[in-house]
């Protein structure tokens, strides 16, 4: 990657208070909000799949994790701090046994899809299932399929009369996305980035010169069920009830078409996805003339079919051609190198 | 005489009923060179991937530097601070020269040591001018070369390499002959290879395969009058 750490944080912070400035001038804050949690929940597979080479089917998992976890933290502990916390470790140590299982068990590609996909089906159908009395952890009933509703929702941490909610809700919201981007931006610049992505390009060869590849998935697939988590719990804030339509697999898929749609191998890729495809379809969900789910769908075919890398690396290529240096190629570069020998000899 | 860096004892794979590799008993001592040959199906390659842990054979020990090694993976080997090519170049395509070798320094040293160790390794092997270019664009004698460097960068005190001349023009050959003495400076190596020209003009002691066992272990000079070897090996033609 190019450029400094500095120079992220430096362009982050500009672009993230221009948004905060304008966006809401253009969209509702309550629906913005959405948009901002799921910008997270792609940036956390954007993370592992586009950088890490880990295609998991079950980022909803996590996120549904996260948000019940926070949901019955919540209403045992009912001050919203330590839930929070919870919200990002449980998913993630969730995520590194699991993740152990696979990678110690070199499961590789189509395999770790499927599993991933059971596990996120098992946790539906589970969540779905608790619907009797029997089901309680601490104070919190389960609730099946009605979920658990009516839990403390963000406050000022130490003070839980003090509710963050409507527009501040947002800020705060927009705010732990900028965090996370930048701390996702600092891992890829970190030696333990660089090596995920050569991770991502050969295993083999990775594991020839020495690196513990199984180790190093692990923890990159936990460190993105940890932001997935948090995304989750913001999410059940901003709803105020949990359900287990989160682990549903329609939820599933969809981050993987924002991955697709955005652009993999990049930060902004996902997020921008993310925002956008949920963004159409809040409004296709205010007509009744077609389907949503149709559209979406036409969406991602076009999109693999005309821009199968994403519209981030799109718009980069585009960038360049326009306005930027023109790499030299090889030719030309021989070719000034011999200008430069003869000038000279 | 030098230390003992690589043997097996009684070395031994089967797949089914077919056994790759029968009984082979090896020592390399320090900064010793040597090349394995032997026709196609010898077991070299199986061999090669028993020591290097990417297979575990079913009867028989790997020791390496005292270590007991035979049931490692490939990882943990390469740690100890051995260097290994595969016979098909394997690097991260869309990864640039620079950053292909600075990934293998890392391994071993912290960033700025391994940024230092990097453009040494750049300069070294002559790569500047495609330095940051994508593995995927470059020639397969480039890719050789960067890969050969990936090896090196690690100072390694064993070099395992598998067929590195395969598809290489004379001029990439020489250029690497050059890096292997180079390293053989420092480091015992097994090379594993077909070209009788590269071993001819790189080996001094030959061990020869032949149906999973070692058939002859000698100077070049000697293996190569070996009318045995000239039959199983080189066949009628040579």
């Amino acid at each position: 990657m190019q450029g400094s750490l500095s120079r992220d944080v430096i362009a982050t912070v500009i672009v993230t208070a221009i948004l905060l400035w304008i966006m809401p001038l253009l969209i509702g804050t309550y629906t913005l909000t959405v948009l901002v949690i799921y910008g997270m929940l792609g940036l956390s597979l954007g993370l592992i799949w586009g950088f890490g080479g880990i295609l998991c089917f079950g980022q909803a998992a996590f996120f549904g994790l996260g948000a019940y976890t926070y949901a019955i933290a919540a209403i045992n502990i009912g001050e919203s701090t330590l839930p929070m916390i919870l919200a990002v470790l449980v998913p993630a140590i969730f995520a590194a046994l699991l993740g152990a299982m696979m990678f110690y068990g070199r499961l590789t590609d189509v395999y770790l899809g499927v599993i991933t996909l059971v596990v996120t089906l098992i946790l539906f159908k589970f969540m779905n299932s608790t619907a009797g009395p029997q089901y309680v952890i601490g104070n919190a009933r389960m609730g099946g399929f009605n979920g658990i509703p009516g839990f403390q929702t963000l406050n000022v941490p130490g003070d839980p009369g003090a509710y963050i909610w409507g527009d501040a809700y947002f800020y705060v919201c927009a705010v732990a996305l900028a965090i996370v981007f930048l701390l996702v931006s600092a891992l890829l610049r970190s030696s333990f980035g660089r090596i995920a992505v050569g991770i991502r390009e050969n295993e083999t060869r990775m594991s020839l010169m020495g690196y513990d590849v199984r180790a190093r998935k692990t923890v990159l697939f936990s460190t993105g069920a940890a932001i997935a988590g948090l995304a989750g719990a913001l999410f059940a804030n901003w709803g105020e009830i949990v359900t287990p339509n989160l682990f549903s697999l329609g939820q599933s898929a969809e981050i993987i078409i924002w991955c697709i749609v955005g652009g993999l191998g990049t930060r902004l890729g996902p997020i921008l996805g993310a925002a956008g495809l949920a963004y159409v379809k809040f409004l296709l969900g205010q007509q009744h003339l077609i389907d949503n789910t149709l559209i979406l769908g036409l969406i991602l075919v076009l999109f693999v079919l005309f821009l199968p890398r994403g519209i981030v690396p799109a718009l980069v290529s585009l960038w360049r051609i326009s306005f930027g240096r023109r790499p030299l190629g090889r030719i030309h570069q021989a070719r000034r190198s011999r200008n430069r020998e003869r000038l000279h000899g | 005489m030098a230390e003992i860096v690589l043997e097996t004892r009684a070395l031994t794979m089967r797949f089914g009923g077919v056994t790759a590799a029968d009984n082979v008993n090896f020592r390399l001592r320090a900064r010793e060179l040597r090349c394995l040959i032997g026709p196609n199906g010898a077991g070299k390659s199986t061999f090669f991937k028993c020591v290097t842990g990417l297979q575990t054979p079913t009867e028989g020990q790997v020791y390496m530097r005292g270590h007991d090694t035979t049931h490692w993976m490939p990882h943990q080997i390469a740690s100890l601070g051995v260097g290994i090519k595969m016979q098909t170049p394997s690097v991260m395509d869309n990864l640039t020269v620079h950053e292909n070798i600075w990934l293998a320094a890392r391994r071993f040293h912290p960033p700025e040591e391994a940024n230092r160790k990097t453009a040494e390794m750049i300069e070294r092997l002559a790569l500047g001018p495609i330095a940051r270019n994508a593995l995927g664009q470059l020639a397969h004698g480039e890719r050789q070369r960067v890969e050969l460097g990936l090896v090196a960068v690690g100072d390694p005190w064993l070099v395992l390499l598998d067929e590195p001349a395969a598809g290489m023009s004379a001029e990439d050959v020489e250029r690497m002959t050059g890096i292997i003495h180079e390293l053989n400076k420092t480091a015992a190596i097994v090379i594993v290879e077909h070209d009788m020209q590269f071993i001819r003009s790189i080996a001094e002691v030959v061990t020869v395969f032949h149906q999973g066992a070692v058939l002859m272990e000698d100077h070049v000079d000697r293996v190569m009058a070996d009318p045995q070897v000239r039959n199983v090996y080189l066949g009628k033609k040579a």
